[in-house]
């Protein structure tokens, strides 16, 4: 009987939410929704009905691109290879002050 | 709800099994695009869909007390706490997609009354003790249990358990809060209080689940740590936790092998009936049919609301096809 209006599920949103101006949105969950107004509006419901949320963005699910979890290794191995892009990884003369 | 049937097992399954194994051995998460044995798919379908049923069919028992509820304070404490039950059951619904499986075919199983949840739900709430003891001990048992599964190996289960466990500290504390309010008033008051303890006690204790000894998924699910501890030590720490709360209020639980053991440093408890535990999971407990009739007639009767909803995006969607 979850079918008796169109047949098929609703599109899935994931959403994303900020909890103070300045940080950054994070990702809060997902949820099905007919269209953008309604997912925000769930989305508020389900996500913002305690703690502080000052931004909501809902996207499609089905919008997102994701790396493949067998891309993994060779994909982010050369960030962790390259120690030169560390700070660590200079010397400076002993004592001097820097930051 | 669909299932892939079992395949054959290949060299290759091995060796991705083995890699499967040894990432949960180094405490990693596993995510929806990983690799996983069709069992863990499986198992996690199970516990999970019974778990976020748990929490739709938990609305209905207090859902009953909003009218009744005895001051605005309670009515507004209680209509907050429904509504999140309402919202961990979505979260887990959501998490439990990430498996595969569609929403429509979880709700339409437990509409048909084959879906388990936990059978404590099959109980009345007779009187606004129940309310008190329903927060304090099942809301209690929920966070011993969850707090654990939060640590899950599940990526999106943990994540939503996370989540669930910040906000549910509240409920437990509203439900304890009734209950020692309760045992400082009149002796009708308290005496209701006692009575509601007196029949939650025992299937509170049941939420656990069945002895080790018969726990048919466990080893699996430990394995895999989808588990970290047995039904049985989540059940003592349950049982350690409680009985000094229910002595700061003066409250008897109905058991007189409970004894404390200095050895151990926990609360011994009597003999749990599991025949009741199995006949109410068998759907033999006072109120399964009508608890999966109303979850039914909630959804059915909400149909014109779904409806509505995409009326309305189809008009908005053809009011900006007709302006661009």
């Amino acid at each position: 009987m979850a079918n008796e209006t169109t047949g098929s599920q609703w599109p899935l949103w994931e959403v994303f939410t900020q909890a103070e101006t300045g940080d950054p949105h994070e990702h809060a969950g997902s949820l099905h929704a007919v269209d953008g107004e309604q997912a925000i509006q769930n989305a508020r419901d389900v996500f913002g009905r305690r703690g502080k949320v000052v931004s909501l963005w809902v996207v499609p699910a089905e919008a997102i691109v994701a790396s493949v979890p067998s891309d993994a290794g060779p994909m982010f191995e050369p960030g962790n290879e390259a120690a030169y892009r560390h700070p660590q990884f200079y010397k400076v003369p002993r004592g001097v002050r820097i930051y | 709800m669909t299932m892939t049937p079992t395949v054959q097992s290949t060299p290759e399954d091995a060796t991705k099994l083995a890699a499967f194994e040894a990432r949960i051995a180094a405490g990693e998460h596993i995510e929806p695009k990983d690799w996983m044995p069709e069992r863990y798919r499986r198992q996690l379908i199970r516990m999970m869909s019974q778990h976020a049923h748990s929490e739709c069919v938990g609305m209905l028992p207090e859902g009953n007390w909003i009218t009744r509820a005895p001051s605005l304070r309670r009515k507004m404490t209680l209509l907050a706490k429904v509504q999140d039950e309402a919202g961990h059951g979505h979260y887990i619904y959501c998490a439990t997609e990430t498996l595969g499986v569609s929403r429509d075919e979880l709700l339409d199983e437990l509409h048909a009354g084959k879906a388990k949840y936990s059978s404590i739900f099959n109980y009345p709430t007779l009187t606004w003790a129940d309310i008190g003891v329903i927060g304090w001990f099942v809301d209690g048992a929920a966070i011993v249990n969850q707090t654990v599964l939060a640590k899950a190996s599940y990526g999106p289960y943990a994540r939503a358990m996370i989540r669930i466990c910040k906000e549910e500290n509240f409920h437990k504390r509203q439900g304890y809060e009734i209950c020692a309010v309760m045992s400082q008033g009149t002796d009708a008051q308290k005496a209701m209080l006692q009575d509601a303890v007196n029949r939650w006690w025992w299937p509170s204790l049941m939420m656990f689940g069945p002895p080790d000894s018969a726990s048919s998924n466990s080893d699996e699910l430990l394995r895999w740590k989808v588990k970290r501890y047995t039904n049985d030590e989540l059940r003592q720490r349950f049982v350690n936790l409680t009985v000094p709360q229910a002595q700061a209020i003066n409250v008897a639980l109905p058991d007189p092998d409970l004894a404390y053991d200095p050895t151990s440093g926990s609360w011994r408890f009597g003999a749990i009936d599991w025949n009741e535990f199995w006949a109410v999971v068998k759907g033999h407990g006072p109120l399964n049919r009508e608890r999966v009739a109303a979850r039914k007639a909630a959804h059915d009767d909400g149909a014109w609301v779904r409806a509505a909803a995409e009326a309305h995006a189809a008009k908005r969607a053809a009011r900006s096809t007709a302006a661009a």
